[in-house]
């Protein structure tokens, strides 16, 4: 017994010691930046274009920005908010990080949010789209979307376009309400009907039982939206059900049709109409460049992930440059505060009030270019603000 | 299992207080000061340790395996959470009795069906049970927060003296305190004559019931108890962090709890806590060190640990398999 527990208490005794990781002096000219993302699990592939396209931009960039060195200290947090809250805490208090950015899911940029508010320390929200985020805390500014900004768009779009009847199928969280709350205001204002609503759990990506009922349903088009990285299996379902023999037509915000996957859907996604940000077929040459560095340094075509990750770490470059390397939270968001750029999904700007992204929002349609597919983009909403806040 | 031969010296032996264990717990307390600029990681070694010790005490004591602890683990969580958002109780170490007690309350109410079944009906019922919570959760959003979890927590000084810090030293201290305190009572119960004939029951549920054990309220009790550890771990996990979401149900959580175990080895208390140094430890270090392939190389030291400490942990790993063996031949042997 007390040999077995000795070697336990020893190999405790290692472990508590390895754990305790030894920290670099901070030395005074470097800028910090603490990247959460999830790089494992359901969401990884969020984290993995934002990571890449971070690491992209610093590569184009250098990583000095006034007289500052910039270092990345990237952290998984596998989309769990404890997680994403510990790391956060972690990366203030140890690494005493200027700024904290990424942010995979709308749980995770809550749960950060005290932090930043406590610690003066920005948030960069890079991915999560739900439309209160950015009033948890005035420290948090946002280069990703809101669901907002895509899905009233949408739903206009579908009332001038003559489609009457709408089944939706949305995934059951913050962001999946906000986009159907938004699509319906918009839809059933102009004119149009709802004529089944499901809510698909989000931890479940078998859509089958759900596609039945939207088949029943006889809609003119369907609503959809789940989060990027589940629209591959979602359209092969769509397809392996017959829905895209029945007439019944995918629109919605365009996480569903993300880039990343797009080209994997296959021919059942020629068609679908869909409100966005960011497309890789955005016929800029800011985006021509990007997309093609971004290919050429990971072999894949960038998604709206990518966009928002690339668009955050600008920020933060272009906010130093104002500040002249002064990296303190409140001088930091100051410069944040109506920053205006071109980024590769066009004309963008941080709405000094909200600190929330204005961006075009662009309707797409699924086309077939070069033997690949792509968003491509016929009609464009100039500087769309978030509607989760205009409103009040 | 040296059943057979003096197990009332053994237990005897046992029961005393070793210096291994002072040398344990004056490390616990030395971390305090020694990793002053970790304490949120040592939070939560702390609270999984507890957590981990709970499922030791059915899994490891009385032979009832769960693949859905998070259940309780996660109503505890939101009890904590939802007792500090509207203030019903304000203190957090009154709102922890209380959270562990309603987890209690569903440790008992479930306990009818766990123990009902053999291995791998438990499996599934109490992995049911953990799914069912989740999703109920999620339905109910209104209260729970649903997918974003519950927002504005905001906890109170413990006693009305001392307010969680930024830093985390006054969490960690509390959990560690909270952990002492209830792994001395789960020590005491253990080597009782409750604990030992637990242990009897698992190693035989039918002697256990013929020399005149009440083999299923003996279950239900030690379910019931491990229910309410989990509870208190989970409130202990919303007051450090100030979080409540929906993944405290995850079976994630459950199956990690597992792994705890598996590293520390079950049945002896300490497995649990040690269990949960070792695996936040690697976790750290590997997930700092490659955040994308962290998950890959935790796998390899998990099968080397597995591969080395042979001996432990093919008493870890295999009793369930040889219990399962014996109970089937036991049941043929009833039959004919």
């Amino acid at each position: 017994m007390s040999i077995r527990q000795k070697t336990l208490l020893r190999v405790a005794a290692a472990g508590l010691l390895l754990g305790a990781s030894a920290l670099a002096a901070q030395a005074q000219d470097t800028v910090k930046i603490g990247l959460i993302v999830p790089m494992t699990g359901g969401q990884a592939s969020t984290g993995k274009q934002i990571d890449n396209a971070v690491k992209l931009y610093m590569q184009q960039h250098g990583d000095t920005v006034a007289g500052k060195k910039i270092e990345v200290i990237l952290k998984d947090d596998a989309a769990v908010p404890d997680n994403t809250k510990r790391l956060a805490q972690e990366l203030i208090v140890n690494d005493k990080v200027n700024i904290i950015a990424g942010f995979g899911v709308t749980p995770a940029a809550f749960a950060a949010a005290p932090l930043a508010t406590q610690a003066k320390v920005p948030e960069v929200v890079m991915a999560a789209g739900t439309s209160v985020i950015t009033e948890k805390s005035p420290y948090i500014v946002r280069t990703s979307f809101t669901l907002g900004q895509s899905s009233t768009i949408i739903g206009d779009w579908a009332v001038k376009n003559g489609i009457k009847k709408v089944a939706t199928l949305t995934s059951d969280y913050a962001p999946g309400h906000d986009a159907l709350k938004f699509f319906k205001e918009h839809f059933t204002a102009g004119g149009g009907q709802i004529v089944e609503e499901v809510k698909v759990p989000l931890a479940n990506p078998d859509f089958a039982p759900f596609l039945q009922r939207m088949k029943d349903a006889k809609p003119d088009a369907m609503f959809v939206f789940v989060p990027a990285g589940q629209g591959g299996n979602f359209m092969k379902q769509y397809a392996e059900r017959g829905l895209d023999k029945s007439g019944i037509k995918v629109i919605g915000p365009g996480d569903v049709m993300d880039d990343d996957l797009l080209n994997g859907m296959g021919d059942s996604a020629l068609g679908a109409v869909t409100a966005h940000i960011y497309s890789a077929a955005h016929p800029s040459q800011v985006n021509k460049d990007f997309v093609a560095a971004y290919k050429k340094a990971y072999n894949q075509r960038p998604g709206f992930m990518a966009v928002g990750g690339y668009d955050g770490i600008h920020l933060i470059y272009a906010a130093l440059q104002k500040t002249g390397g002064k990296a303190d939270g409140d001088s930091l968001i100051a410069a944040m505060k109506g920053m205006a750029w071109e980024s590769p999904r066009g004309p963008i700007s941080i709405d000094p009030e909200t600190r929330d992204i204005v961006q075009n929002v662009y309707i797409r349609k699924v086309e077939k270019k070069d033997g690949e597919l792509y968003n491509v983009e016929f009609e464009t909403f100039k500087d769309v603000k978030d509607p989760g806040k205009t409103k009040k | 299992m040296s059943a057979d031969h003096g197990v009332g010296e053994v237990s005897l032996r046992r029961a005393r207080w070793g210096h291994g264990e002072t040398a344990f717990w004056l490390i616990a307390i030395a971390a305090i000061f020694v990793f002053s600029d970790r304490y949120l990681i040592l939070t939560e070694m702390a609270w999984l340790g507890l957590f981990a010790l709970s499922l030791d005490l059915i899994l490891g004591y009385a032979g009832i395996v769960s693949l859905g602890h998070a259940a309780f683990f996660g109503v505890g969580a939101y009890a904590a959470g939802l007792l500090a958002v509207h203030g019903i109780v304000k203190e957090p170490i009154l709102a922890l009795v209380v959270a562990g007690c309603a987890a209690m309350v569903l440790g008992f109410a479930t306990s009818f069906l766990v123990i009902r079944g053999s291995e791998l009906s438990q499996l599934m019922v109490t992995l049911g049970i953990a799914l069912l919570l989740r999703e109920l959760a999620n339905k109910f959003s209104d209260i729970t927060g649903g997918f974003d979890g519950l927002q504005g927590i905001v906890i109170d000084p413990i006693l009305g003296l001392f307010s969680f810090d930024i830093f985390g030293k006054v969490g960690f201290i509390y959990c560690l305190v909270v952990l002492f305190v209830l792994f001395l009572l789960a020590r005491l119960i253990v080597h009782s004559p409750f604990g030992l004939s637990l242990r009897a029951i698992r190693n035989n549920p039918l002697r256990a019931a013929a020399i005149g054990i009440p083999v299923n309220r003996r279950l239900i009790a030690i379910y019931t108890l491990s229910a309410f550890y989990a509870g208190i771990a989970g409130a202990l996990f919303t007051q450090t962090t100030a979080l409540a979401s929906l993944d405290v149900f995850s079976f994630e959580r459950s199956a990690d709890l597992l792994l705890v175990l598996v590293i520390g080895g079950a049945g002896y208390l300490y497995g649990g806590l040690i269990g949960a140094v070792v695996f936040r430890v690697l976790q750290d270090m590997f997930s700092s060190w490659t955040p994308q392939f962290w998950q890959f190389w935790i796998g390899l030291v998990l099968v080397l640990i597995v591969l080395i400490g042979r001996e432990r942990m093919y008493r870890g790993v295999m009793w369930l398999p040889r219990l399962a063996m014996r109970r089937m031949t036991s049941l043929s042997r009833s039959a004919s």
